[in-house]
């Protein structure tokens, strides 16, 4: 990744014109031709840098819900329990943190009940109390990072 | 006074006003917007509307909050982020919308919601999460938080992820 992609990343970030060519548009933002910038972002795409091009949708808005859910994993069940909650297709991210509550999941559903129905099973599968602790208020979502 | 805390559930949102023409749209693009010089036209043409109605349409969406953010989505780790901590704070319900938005508007927080804590075992009402280059990175960030915001008294862990085992972007399905 050179300067023109970071530039290019941190540009998009801000976000994408809703014009006949979009592109163009950010191309000449950037000083850059069209045809260079779509095939920096087919690279970018294919080497990973970035996962997605595109909106991101408020799926909540859409009848979705989403939760942050913990649970205190006694470490040597851990990679058992892992197999289990990463089995849900509806489980977006897992991640391993330090901490007495060392496993948090992200459950995104296409309904709230969902949300229960699945920690019920896990917790049913796993013997372990889990913690559901979904979104009640929101003080920011820019998840902007500068290249 | 003793006092019971009874923490609200939260409400559930106003459900969009979309019609199927939208939906199909929404369900085009979760794969992405078409790297093409006319990416809209390329759409509609999959859907069978004019470029004009795909832009229409799309600016409905993004004014009406359905689209969160139009643009990409970056994995931090491939950009050199890579610690990240969630950090967890237990705040006075009564100052939890300042504090949070005094939090919020630091550029190296990138969410910070408030969920509902789970007593006796989890007493954190507000969480943050705070990316870095590296850890100690993180460390000064939420000392620069706490000095800033006026958190010195409040109680607070820092939460590092060691191992990720799973990111997929969220899906919306019909």
């Amino acid at each position: 990744m050179d300067e023109l992609d970071r530039k290019i990343i941190n540009v998009l970030q801000e976000g994408f014109p809703l014009a006949e060519e979009p592109y163009k548009v950010v191309a000449i933002e950037l000083g850059i031709t069209e045809p260079e910038l779509l095939s920096r972002l087919e690279k970018l795409l294919s080497d990973k840098t970035l996962t997605r091009f595109g909106p991101m949708y408020d799926a909540e808005k859409l009848g979705g819900a989403f939760s942050l859910v913990a649970i205190k994993v006694p470490e040597e069940e851990f990679d058992k329990v892992t197999s289990i909650v990463n089995s849900y297709d509806e489980v977006a991210h897992n991640y391993h943190r330090e901490h007495e509550f060392n496993m948090w999941y992200v459950l995104a559903t296409e309904s709230p009940e969902k949300i229960d129905e699945i920690n019920s099973e896990i917790e049913h599968r796993t013997g372990l109390k889990v913690f559901n602790m979904p979104k009640l208020d929101e003080y920011y979502i820019g998840l902007k990072l500068t290249a | 006074m003793d006092m019971k805390i009874k923490y609200r559930e939260p409400l559930l949102p106003a459900l969009a006003e979309i019609d199927e023409k939208d939906e199909a749209l929404i369900l085009l693009m979760q794969t992405g917007l078409p790297l093409t010089p006319t990416p809209y036209s390329a759409l509609g043409n999959e859907v069978g509307m004019t470029e004009e109605e795909v832009i229409s349409r799309l600016t409905y969406l993004n004014e009406s909050k359905i689209i969160k953010r139009f643009g990409i989505v970056v994995r931090h780790h491939e950009l050199g982020y890579r610690a990240n901590a969630m950090t967890v704070w237990n705040i006075d319900d009564d100052k939890v919308s300042e504090l949070g938005a005094c939090m919020g508007g630091f550029d190296f927080v990138t969410l910070c919601y408030r969920r509902p804590r789970r007593l006796p075992e989890w007493p954190y009402n507000l969480f943050t999460m705070i990316h870095g280059k590296d850890r100690e990175h993180v460390l000064s960030n939420i000392e620069l938080l706490v000095n800033q915001c006026d958190l010195k008294t409040v109680e607070h862990e820092v939460l590092f992820s060691t191992k990720r085992f799973k990111q997929r972007g969220a899906i919306y399905r019909k």
